[in-house]
């Protein structure tokens, strides 16, 4: 195997690990935008927070297992993404620190304004990750104002409308994948309020899905690779196909297809952006001259390779005992018996 | 120095500090409760489920802030050390993906298990949750030392295409500068954590409630403490000189050696004047003791200052007395556990006082102890980033004045916030002891507060 394409590999690798995070992050963050609008007492809060309480630690270490793979396999694109979007990095790490911490310590006093304050502190974070990731690859997809001497823009060049438009995308996707996730795992007035909130929820997420996909055919070359090699043209295809699957079924009350449908809206769509990133990994909007190839960026061959043995040893090993562990937690949780974080 | 490079210094400085402040008690707190839950498994008895569950709820609380400022070190490389991430990233990336994939994942999905199976899952399967919690916290501590092992004694890379590149895998993670740290650094994070329980037994203890319990518990605490409070002296002494021989100015810093000599004395009281490059007091003088503790050889030959360049030296103070702290608090240690030895032994602990109070009171100092042997390791590397290789002024990112001052008052700002938070429901749970248990006729235990 050449150096090439082990790097071509761990482009691949990279691109699913961010993709696992979303897909399974998604309905964690959804159910924490949702959270006070669904839970209207201390009792269905719980049932909220069991809801994702023994997967949203696992589910977040996927997005460390992100960035420390992009760390390790692509050191320079690394290094870039993360200085050069510095003041949104900092933004996303707040949000992390507050979406754990007010998801855990929400119960872990009975006074009022603690309970509300973590409550916010939860719902906000999540709804600020769930814009800002949106808005961050947005602006991968779209390209990045880096010059030759690096980013010339700053925290506020990104935020212009395809960017805004990928963070609504973000947001609708997951508050669809959050409410169909809690009317999985809970019974009783809590999934009633999930299905009201999922079906708006779902129009504006396949509304924001065409838009997203317009925006892109006409302001970004994401497609250009498409146009290339045109049976590629499947995945993106597939992303509409999920999309609309899942609106069907959620007007049928299929939840649990419908949430698969979300899931796998959210998988091809990433697979589309990365697939058109390719082979750029930092482009730029300025001039592709700019651009960082996964190929310039790529670690050493020696280093790829050990880092893609541990990876096919370790991530089939991961995804089993998580899935264990939703089988472990397979039962619907009730009103009576959920005990959230106490 | 330019303010960009002091603000990262001073950024990366407190929240590598205030990660550390969990991850000690996380680490060795873990190991006791898996120690309880495997004593439930073997003897059916409910007290030491309820040991799991009481120090467990702590454990947790803590867990949440060890992951979350875990997280900003992982960023903070990329975000505020960039030019270090492009030249060493090749080898530095790796052990903290494999970190991820072999660690976090394993102590996060299994710490969900035991949290919300606890009462649904049987004994074995709660106890092996838990070892594999306990696992997952001690492999994470392997692989980022391992990381941290090749800034302070670079192994198995080439200068290549202008970075360091990855030429022996093997020899990276059998470093051995990496093996002596993370051995020392685990027995001191079990000592936080054997600490921690006795003192918060100590607190019960001396208002006689729950005696029975934390009675147990505080053995518990006391075991584990005595094996690694007598063990890291030894562990200790063993890292501190290999430090000294691979990193001479780090050596030459721990003990304020001005002058290279051969049967160095060891002052028991020693204040040094880095300025004039010399010691105002040397008292208590030992002989010979010094080349001792560096060489094995009460005649061995000591390499001082004046052997070193200026602008490759530490700052002497910082390293000198965060070097003293930590070997006094670390002596005090061993006199403290073998003292509570002794008392429950002779079956005196609880009547002693003066002892629970001494415990309770030094619950922090564990904490000074370990963080002070950071700061020697890390401080004591510089003005190197990795030894040798990189310094740390060429490591900053070129990002603005205006975004480190963001990020700062931010991040002081917010980690104070979960710091009280955290303080808050450790000392209202610590405090509200366990639960009582009453086993029902089905078996089940039902829990009234």
């Amino acid at each position: 195997m050449s150096h090439e394409t082990v790097a071509i590999i761990w482009f691949g690798l990279w691109g699913l690990i961010w993709t696992m995070y979303f897909v399974l992050d998604g309905y964690t963050l959804g159910t924490g935008m949702l959270f006070p609008f669904l839970a209207k007492n201390r009792q269905e809060r719980n049932q909220l927070q069991e809801a994702v309480g023994p997967f949203w630690g696992g589910n977040e270490v996927w997005l460390i297992t992100a960035g420390g793979a992009t760390f390790a396999a692509f050191p320079a694109v690394y290094a870039d993404l993360f200085s050069f979007l510095y003041t949104p990095m900092m933004l996303i790490l707040f949000a992390l620190f507050f979406r754990a911490a007010g998801l855990e310590f929400m119960h872990k006093d009975d006074a009022p304004l603690w309970q509300k304050s973590w409550k916010w502190a939860f719902t906000i974070s999540s709804f600020a990750l769930a814009l800002l990731l949106g808005v961050a690859f947005a602006n991968l997809f779209y390209g990045l104002k880096i010059g030759p001497s690096g980013y010339e823009g700053t925290f506020f060049s990104l935020l212009h409308p395809y960017g805004l438009l990928g963070g609504l995308l973000f947001i609708s996707l997951f508050a669809v994948s959050g409410a169909l996730w809690v009317m999985l795992k809970t019974v009783g007035e809590v999934v009633e309020r999930a299905y009201t909130v999922v079906r708006p929820a779902a129009v504006v997420a396949v509304v924001t899905l065409s838009i997203f996909f317009v925006a892109t055919s006409n302001r970004t070359s994401l497609l250009n690779n498409f146009t290339k090699f045109p049976i590629l043209w499947i995945i993106p295809a597939l992303t509409f196909v999920f999309a609309l699957l899942m609106l069907l079924f959620v007007w049928q009350k299929r939840i649990g297809l419908a949430f698969t449908n979300i899931c796998l809206t959210i998988f091809t769509l990433m697979a589309t952006g990365f697939i058109g990133m390719f082979p750029n990994m930092l482009p730029s909007r300025i001039n592709d001259e700019y651009s960082t190839t996964l190929f310039e960026a790529a670690g050493s061959e020696l280093n790829l390779k050990i880092m893609l043995g541990v990876a096919i040893v370790m991530v089939p090993i991961v995804v089993g005992y998580q899935l264990w562990s939703y089988k472990l937690f397979k039962e619907k949780i009730t009103k009576e018996t959920a005990k959230g974080y106490q | 120095m330019s303010d960009v490079l002091l603000l990262s210094r001073f950024q990366f400085a407190i929240t590598v500090f205030y990660h550390f402040l969990f991850v000690p008690l996380t680490i060795g707190l873990i190991v006791l409760i898996a120690w309880m839950e495997a004593q439930h498994v073997r003897t059916k008895n409910p007290l030491y489920r309820q040991m799991a569950d009481f120090w467990g709820k702590l454990f947790a609380i803590n867990f949440v802030l060890g992951v979350v400022t875990g997280i900003t070190m992982e960023f903070q490389f990329g975000t505020n050390w960039s030019e270090y991430s492009k030249y060493m990233g090749d080898i530095f990336g790796s052990p903290l993906a494999i970190e991820a994939l072999v660690a976090f994942f394993l102590e996060s999905t299994f710490m969900g298990i035991w949290l919300f199976g606890k009462d649904k899952i049987s004994p074995k399967l709660r106890a092996f949750s838990i070892w594999m919690v306990a696992l997952g916290t001690n492999i994470s501590a392997l692989w980022i030392i391992t990381a941290n092992g090749f800034m302070q004694n670079p192994v198995g890379y080439i200068e290549k295409n202008g970075r360091i590149e990855l030429q022996n895998f093997w020899e990276v993670v059998t470093n051995p500068y990496a093996w002596h740290m993370f051995v020392h650094t685990v027995v001191g994070c079990y000592i936080v954590g054997a600490f921690f329980v006795m003192a918060v037994s100590a607190w019960h203890l001396l208002r006689k409630q729950h005696v029975e319990f934390f009675k147990k518990s505080f053995k518990y605490g006391l075991i584990l403490g005595l094996i690694a409070a007598t063990a890291t002296p030894f562990i200790g002494h063993k890292s501190a000189s290999f430090a000294a021989k691979m990193q001479p100015a780090k050596g030459a810093a721990l003990e304020a050696v001005w002058e290279t000599k051969e049967s160095l004395p060891f002052h028991i009281i020693q204040i040094p004047d880095p300025e004039n490059e010399r010691n105002i007091v040397e008292f208590l003088t030992i002989p010979k003791l010094g080349s001792y503790f560096y060489t094995h050889s009460f005649d061995g030959k000591v390499v001082g200052f004046d052997q070193i360049p200026k602008n490759e030296r530490p700052n002497v103070n910082i390293v000198f007395y965060s070097f003293r702290l930590m070997v006094a608090l670390g002596l005090y240690f061993v006199a403290l556990f073998w003292y509570g030895f002794y008392l429950y032994r002779k079956n005196k602990l609880v009547e002693s006082r003066r002892f629970l109070k001494l415990v309770m009171y030094s619950v922090l100092l564990p904490y000074v102890a370990i963080n002070a042997g950071w700061v020697v390791a890390e401080v004591g590397r510089q003005p190197w980033t990795v030894y040798g290789l990189m310094r740390t002024a060429e490591a900053v990112s070129p990002i603005s004045l205006s975004q480190i001052l963001f990020s700062l008052v931010s991040l002081v700002l917010f980690y104070t916030i979960l710091l009280i938070a955290d303080v808050y429901l450790m000392l209202k749970y610590a405090k509200k002891g366990p639960y009582t248990s009453t086993a029902t006729k089905g078996g089940e235990v039902q829990h009234v507060s």
